[in-house]
């Protein structure tokens, strides 16, 4: 098996793009949640290859001045599609100004998009969103809790799903169905991951509340690179505490990240 | 008297019981884990692969790998656990948290919110709000009653854009509290159960836009 380490950003991209991983107009998934367990490196590495018109998934854009904010600055991200973007003057600017597009996602939907793109799910219900902009142009269906329905979620006046008749149809359901929205996977062609420790199949674990949706985007991509912190060796990383297999990891690069801290707060 | 912001989050945490497991949103709502009574044991989670918020480090604690959901550094408690946004919103979205703390911009009779937009405005994104109102136990709203230039905010009909509907079990603003009763009308109406020290219910009435019930017996809050 060929060696999924690297030992920079530089070389971990050099060849991607006359493979094919890199192009114009592709679609990248970069995790983290503020600055916290962003890909810093790789993202800086992807700026550098002069890549265009790209699609971002990521629940924030970063800061003007790190993160996602860089490759904002130098205008590669044409669209968006996140959660929360915060402060972030350039991104700003763009948008008002029509330069990118932006598509909002609640931020549980965003990760189970993720999810689902990744565990190879086309679409999901959620309640998420309903009733607000969110399900507008979307398939919506009023369905029971899970909790309320015996085997599994119904359908109002079809009895339980599989078990009409059986079960007592719709005289045993309890509780009001409420309207669900349906949302799609998100699979995109390249993950930018952050994790703390790696082994050389790829295994990786997360640090704290870096982990975020790193995991996820990990199974969601047909490239994944994961930046981190440490290297150990096969075996090193006890089975049990493995976060993510492997399998879904092409690359890895161990980095020195400077891990900036956007709102430090302290106790006295 | 109207009630201050904090003693508006002092009320909030009366909310509490023992062994919650409680999400607290940006802002005004953070403040409710100052006034957790006494042993009282509430678990505080974080939408970003945290519960079990401990209090903000100390500058030696300090750990950029750990933040909560205003990206502020705090620490973990312990028996705290970390988790990945999809678990976490699983727990959120699959009704695992007991209650959520938000503040507002709105909230209509019929129990709607709308927290996350202005139009015209920069829009920055709702984040993890419309999920905590579609999945949280229960809703607990701390607003201001009235907006700065005196419009009401707790209104017939939400004209900003929703977070969720009819979602909304408590507010608590700083002339009174509400709670939804979903027996009452058709659909549900929310019923004023306390004011603020010094405040009326016609002042309330005067400067809310929303219709509601007055309990038989009103209390005065912190009384």
């Amino acid at each position: 098996m060929a060696t999924k380490l690297f030992n920079s950003p530089s070389e971990a991209f050099a060849d991607l793009k006359s493979k094919g991983v890199i192009r114009d107009g592709m679609t990248v998934m970069v995790g983290g949640f503020g600055l916290c367990g962003i890909p810093e490196q790789l993202i800086i590495a992807l700026r550098d290859t002069g890549v265009k018109g790209l699609t971002c998934i990521s629940n924030n854009a970063g800061v003007d001045d790190w993160g996602l904010g860089l490759l904002l600055q130098t205008r590669q991200i044409r669209k968006m599609i996140s959660s929360y973007v915060g402060e972030n003057a350039t991104f700003e600017k763009q948008f008002l100004q029509g330069e990118l597009e932006v598509e909002f996602n609640p931020q549980g939907t965003l990760a189970e998009r993720i999810r689902a793109g990744g565990a190879g799910i086309p679409a999901f219900y959620t309640a998420t969103g309903a009733g607000t902009v969110v399900a507008e142009g979307k398939e919506t269906r009023p369905l029971l809790r899970p909790s309320q329905g015996v085997g599994g979620a119904t359908i109002p006046g079809r009895g339980f799903a599989g078990r009409e008749g059986k079960a007592g149809g719709a005289a045993v359901q309890s509780g009001e169905p409420r309207e669900y929205v349906l949302e799609t996977g998100l699979y995109a062609d390249l993950a930018l991951v952050k994790a703390h420790r790696a082994d050389p199949f790829g295994n990786l674990v997360y640090r704290k509340t870096a982990r975020n949706f790193n995991p996820m985007m990990a199974t969601a991509a047909a490239f994944v690179i994961a930046e981190v912190e440490e290297v150990v060796g096969l075996g090193d990383i006890d089975a049990d505490a493995v976060h993510t297999p492997g399998n879904y990891v092409d690359r890895i690069v161990r980095t020195v990240s400077q891990k900036r801290i956007e709102q430090r707060t302290v106790r006295k | 008297m109207p009630l201050t912001r904090d003693q508006i989050t002092v009320r909030a945490a009366k909310e509490l019981r023992d062994g919650y497991i409680v999400n607290l949103g940006i802002g005004m709502p953070t403040l409710v884990a100052n006034h957790i009574p006494a042993g009282m044991d509430v678990w505080l989670q974080s939408e970003n692969g945290l519960l079990g918020i401990g209090p903000f480090p100390t500058e030696a604690e300090v750990d950029p790998d750990l933040i909560n959901a205003g990206k502020q550094t705090v620490t973990a408690r312990t028996g705290a656990s970390y988790f990945s946004s999809a678990d976490s919103f699983a727990m959120i979205r699959g009704g695992h948290i007991d209650m959520c703390i938000l503040g507002a911009m709105q909230v209509s009779e019929r129990g709607d919110i709308a927290n996350w937009m202005i139009p015209g405005k920069m829009v920055k994104g709702m984040g993890g709000a419309m999920d905590l109102v579609a999945g949280v136990k229960k809703v607990v709203v701390t607003m201001e009653h009235n907006s700065k230039d005196g419009a009401a905010k707790f209104v017939r009909e939400c004209n900003l854009p929703l977070t969720g509907r009819r979602c909304v079990h408590m507010l608590i603003t700083d002339l009174a509290v509400f709670e939804f009763d979903e027996k009452r009308g058709g659909g549900g109406r929310f019923v004023l159960t306390e004011v603020a020290p010094g405040v009326t219910v016609d002042e309330v009435k005067a400067r809310t836009e929303a219709g509601f019930d007055v309990a038989e017996r009103v209390a005065v809050v912190g009384a």
